[in-house]
C-alpha cells in the first residue's frame, strides 16, 4: 500500500520552487501562469502593494455587492419593502390636502353667482359646486351622504342644508359660508375692513404628505439596508470562517471594512435615488434647493446603522438570532423616528426617547433639507450626532468582537 | 534538508482544557505530512497555532523562518489555507469566488481561471458554490488556498464528509499539490487517507502527539499479527488449530481467520494442502497503531 505514496521525500529537489515544479502526474496540472509576488512588495509597502490593495479592495466590494444584488429576500426588504410602503401611503393619504367639498346650489344664489373672478377661484378649491334645479332631489343626495351641502338663496336669507352625519363635512362648508357672508356684508356697509386674518402653516406650504413620507420611508430604508448589510456579513463571514481566512491573505483589516463601508453607501444612495424619482414621479415630491446636503447625512447615517448592525451581530450564533435582534432593534426605531408618521402628537416623553436612536436625527435632518429648504449648515449638528452614534456604537461592537462561534 | 516548519512545545489551553498539550515537530520541505487523530483531538486547533490564526500559550513555531504569530504579512502570500469545505462569499458563482480570493494577492484573473481547470471545474465555473456537490465544493476551495501559488498549504480535514468516490478523486489532487514541490499538511480523522497520502504522520489524541513518523514505519513497528482468511469449510476448524499452535484461530461461518505472527509458514502450510480458496491477507493497519496507542474505539 505504501509504494502508492506519491513523493518519496528524498527525492526532491529542496530549492524547486511550486512555479517551476517537475512534469506532474496529471497533464493539465503545471500552474506556471501562477503569478507570485515578489517577497519584497509582501509587505504592502511600495507601488505594487497600493496596487495590489486598490484591487483586492474592488474585487471584495464587487464581491459583496453581487451578494447583495443576488440575495432576493435582501432586495425585497431593502428596496422594495419600504418602496410598497411609499406606493401605498403616497397614494393613499396624498390627496387629503386638495379633497373638495362637493355643494349643490339650488337655482341661483348671487353671494356665489357674484362673486368676482379671483375670487370665485378661491371658492373653486375647496367646493365643487353644482348647479342644480330640484330642490328635493337635492335634499335626498345629502342626505345619503353623496354631497356635502345644499345652499340656497331667499332674498337675502343664505339657507345651508347639511347632513349631521357628516359633521366634518358640514362645518367645512359652514366655515367657508360664514365668511363669505362676512364678506359680503362688510362690502356692503362700503367701509374698508378693520381686521383682517392672514393664516400661514409654520411648514412650508408645500410640505404635503408626501414630502413628509418620502424623507421617512427614505430613512428607514437606509437603516435596514445598512443594518442588515453589516449584520449578515458579519455573521455569515464568521460562520463560514471567511472572516479567518481574509485574516491569512494580505489583505488587511481596514480594507475588508472600507470596502463593506463603500457598497453600504452605494446601496444607500440607490435607494435615495429610486426613492427620489418614484416620489418625484407619481407623487409629486418636490426637493427643496438644499436636498444634495441629504447625501453626506445619509452616509453619517449608514455608517450609524451599520454599527448598530454590528452590534446586533456581535453576540448572535446564526444569521437567524441575528436578524431577530436587527428587528427588534430596527422596527421599534423606525416607529418612534417618525419614519411612518409624524411624531408631533406623540407625548413629550415619547419624543425625548426617540433622540437615542440614530434615524430620528437622519430624518429630521433629511426633512429640514429636502422638503423644508433649510440650509446646508443647519443640518451639521445632525451630521455630528449621527457620526457620534457610529463611533460610540462600533466600538462597543469592537469590544463584543469574536472570531469564532461557541 | 530544509525544516519548512518547525514546532516547539506547544500548547493551547481553553480554561481547564488542554487543547494542545506541549508539541513539538517538524516538518520538512515539500514533505506531505498528516496530523491524524479522532474529533476534538485537538488537531485543528494545532493547525491553526501554525498558519498564525492563534497565539500559542507557550512554545513556539516557525514557518519558513518566520513566525506566524503576530499576523506576518510577509508570510501570508507564501502560505496557502482551506479553513473549512464552505468558506466562500455568499452567492458567487465559482469562477467569481476563485478570482476573488486572486485578487487579494494581486494574482491575476487568468491564474485563477487556470485553477479551475486544474481542479477539474471549468464546465461549473458560472455555477453558484452554493449549488456545487460536496466534492466540488472541496476542490474549489483547494484550488482558492493554491490560487496564489503557495510555498506550503494547510488542509483542514479536506475529505470529510465526502462519499468514496469524491474522496479518491481528492486524493489525486492532493498528491498532485504535493508532487509540484509544495509542502502539505492536512488533518483528518480518515486513517486510511493518512497511510496512502503522507510521508509521515502525528498521531494525536487529547492534545498530545502520540507517535509520529512513516505510516509504514508506524505500522512495522506496531509488530501485530497478520490476519490470513480463507473460505470457511475449506480447512476444518479443528485441523487448523492443530496445524498452527502459536496462531488463533477463529470462524464466523464465512472465514476461517488465522491470526499469526508467522504468516509465511501460514501461507506455504496451506498452499501444500491446497487451501487459499478465497485468500485474502490483512496486515495491521495505521487504525490498528492507532488503537494500541489510544487504547479504546476509534470514535470517528
Amino acid at each position: 500500500m505504501t509504494s502508492e505514496r506519491p513523493l518519496d521525500g528524498d527525492t526532491l529537489d529542496a530549492s524547486t520552487a511550486p512555479d517551476s515544479a517537475p512534469a506532474s502526474a496529471v497533464a493539465t496540472a503545471p500552474p506556471a501562469v501562477v503569478d507570485r509576488p515578489a517577497p519584497g512588495g509582501m509587505g504592502g509597502q511600495g507601488q505594487a502593494g497600493r496596487a495590489r490593495r486598490t484591487t483586492s479592495f474592488l474585487s471584495l466590494a464587487r464581491a459583496m455587492f453581487l451578494g447583495f444584488r443576488r440575495d432576493r429576500a435582501g432586495l425585497f426588504f431593502t428596496l422594495l419593502f419600504p418602496l410598497v410602503f411609499l406606493i401605498i401611503f403616497g397614494g393613499l393619504f396624498n390627496n387629503t390636502g386638495t379633497y373638495k367639498q362637493s355643494v349643490l346650489e339650488v337655482g341661483s344664489v348671487p353671494l356665489i353667482d357674484q362673486l368676482p373672478a379671483d375670487a370665485r377661484a378661491e371658492l373653486g378649491q375647496v367646493f365643487k359646486i353644482t348647479k342644480v334645479t330640484d330642490r328635493a332631489a337635492a335634499l335626498d343626495k345629502v342626505r345619503n351622504g353623496d354631497d356635502e351641502a345644499v345652499i340656497e338663496q331667499v332674498g337675502d336669507r343664505i339657507v345651508m342644508h347639511y347632513s349631521a352625519a357628516d359633521a366634518t363635512g358640514a362645518a367645512t362648508v359652514q366655515g367657508v359660508m360664514t365668511s363669505l357672508i362676512q364678506n359680503a356684508n362688510v362690502d356692503a356697509t362700503g367701509q374698508p375692513p378693520k381686521f383682517s386674518l392672514d393664516s400661514d402653516s409654520v411648514e412650508d406650504k408645500s410640505l404635503s404628505y408626501i414630502q413628509y413620507i418620502t424623507p421617512g420611508l427614505l430613512g428607514y430604508a437606509i437603516a435596514i439596508g445598512a443594518t442588515f448589510g453589516a449584520t449578515s456579513t458579519l455573521v455569515t463571514w464568521r460562520q463560514k470562517k471567511i472572516l479567518r481566512r481574509l485574516t491569512l491573505s494580505p489583505v488587511g483589516v481596514p480594507t475588508v471594512i472600507g470596502a463593506r463601508i463603500v457598497v453600504s453607501m452605494g446601496i444607500a444612495l440607490i435607494q435615495t435615488a429610486i426613492f427620489l424619482a418614484v416620489g418625484a414621479g407619481f407623487f409629486g415630491l418636490k426637493l427643496s434647493h438644499y436636498w444634495w446636503m441629504s447625501i453626506p447625512l445619509i452616509f453619517a447615517g449608514t455608517l450609524s446603522f451599520m454599527s448598530i448592525g454590528l452590534l446586533a451581530g456581535a453576540k448572535a450564533k446564526s444569521m437567524e438570532a441575528a436578524s431577530a435582534i436587527a428587528n427588534l432593534i430596527t422596527i421599534p426605531m423606525a416607529f418612534l423616528s417618525g419614519s411612518f408618521f409624524p411624531l408631533d402628537g406623540a407625548p413629550g416623553w415619547l419624543q425625548g426617547l426617540a433622540k437615542v436612536f440614530p434615524l430620528r436625527h437622519l430624518n429630521t435632518g433629511m426633512l429640514d433639507v429636502m422638503v423644508r429648504g433649510k440650509s446646508p449648515v443647519s443640518v451639521l449638528p445632525e451630521i455630528g450626532i449621527l457620526l457620534a452614534f457610529a463611533v460610540v456604537l462600533s466600538t462597543i461592537a469592537a469590544l463584543m468582537f469574536r472570531w469564532d462561534d461557541i | 534538508m530544509a525544516q519548512t516548519i518547525r514546532v516547539d512545545g506547544v500548547r493551547k489551553w481553553y480554561g481547564d482544557t488542554h487543547a494542545v498539550d506541549g508539541v513539538s515537530f517538524d516538518v520538512e520541505e515539500g514533505e506531505f505530512f498528516g496530523i491524524l487523530g479522532p474529533n476534538g483531538a485537538g488537531k485543528t486547533t494545532l493547525l491553526e497555532i501554525m498558519e498564525g490564526l492563534r497565539k500559542p500559550d507557550d512554545g513556539e513555531v516557525s514557518l519558513l523562518g518566520m513566525r506566524p504569530w503576530p499576523r506576518n504579512p510577509r508570510l501570508l502570500p507564501r502560505i496557502g489555507v482551506q479553513l473549512q469545505a464552505s468558506s466562500f462569499f455568499e452567492r458567487l458563482t465559482a469562477r467569481e469566488q476563485i478570482r476573488t480570493f486572486a485578487s487579494l494577492y494581486g494574482t491575476p484573473p487568468a491564474a485563477a481561471d487556470h485553477w479551475l481547470e486544474v481542479v477539474g471545474l471549468t464546465d461549473k465555473a458560472d455555477t453558484r458554490t452554493e449549488k456545487l456537490s460536496g466534492g466540488q465544493a472541496q476542490r474549489l476551495s483547494i484550488a482558492c488556498a493554491l490560487v496564489h501559488g503557495p510555498d506550503v498549504v494547510f488542509l483542514d480535514e479536506p475529505t470529510a464528509a465526502l462519499d468514496p468516490q469524491a474522496r479518491r478523486n481528492l486524493w489525486d489532487l492532493l498528491r498532485e499539490i504535493n508532487n509540484q514541490g509544495r509542502t502539505v499538511v492536512l488533518t483528518t480523522h480518515h486513517m486510511d487517507e493518512a497511510e496512502l497520502l503522507c510521508d509521515r504522520v502525528a498521531i494525536m489524541d487529547h492534545g498530545n502527539i502520540l507517535k509520529s513518523g512513516p505510516p509504514a514505519a508506524l505500522v512495522r513497528g506496531l509488530d501485530a499479527p497478520t490476519r490470513i482468511g480463507i473460505e470457511t469449510g475449506t480447512v476444518p476448524v479443528d485441523g487448523a488449530r492443530q496445524l498452527f499452535p502459536d496462531a488463533e484461530v477463529s470462524d464466523d461461518g464465512v472465514s476461517l481467520t488465522v491470526s499469526t505472527r508467522n504468516p509465511a509458514a501460514v501461507l506455504s502450510a496451506l498452499a501444500d494442502r491446497n487451501a487459499l480458496r478465497g485468500l485474502a491477507v490483512r496486515g495491521a493497519s495505521l487504525e490498528d497503531v492507532f488503537l494500541d496507542l489510544t487504547g479504546r474505539e476509534y470514535r470517528a
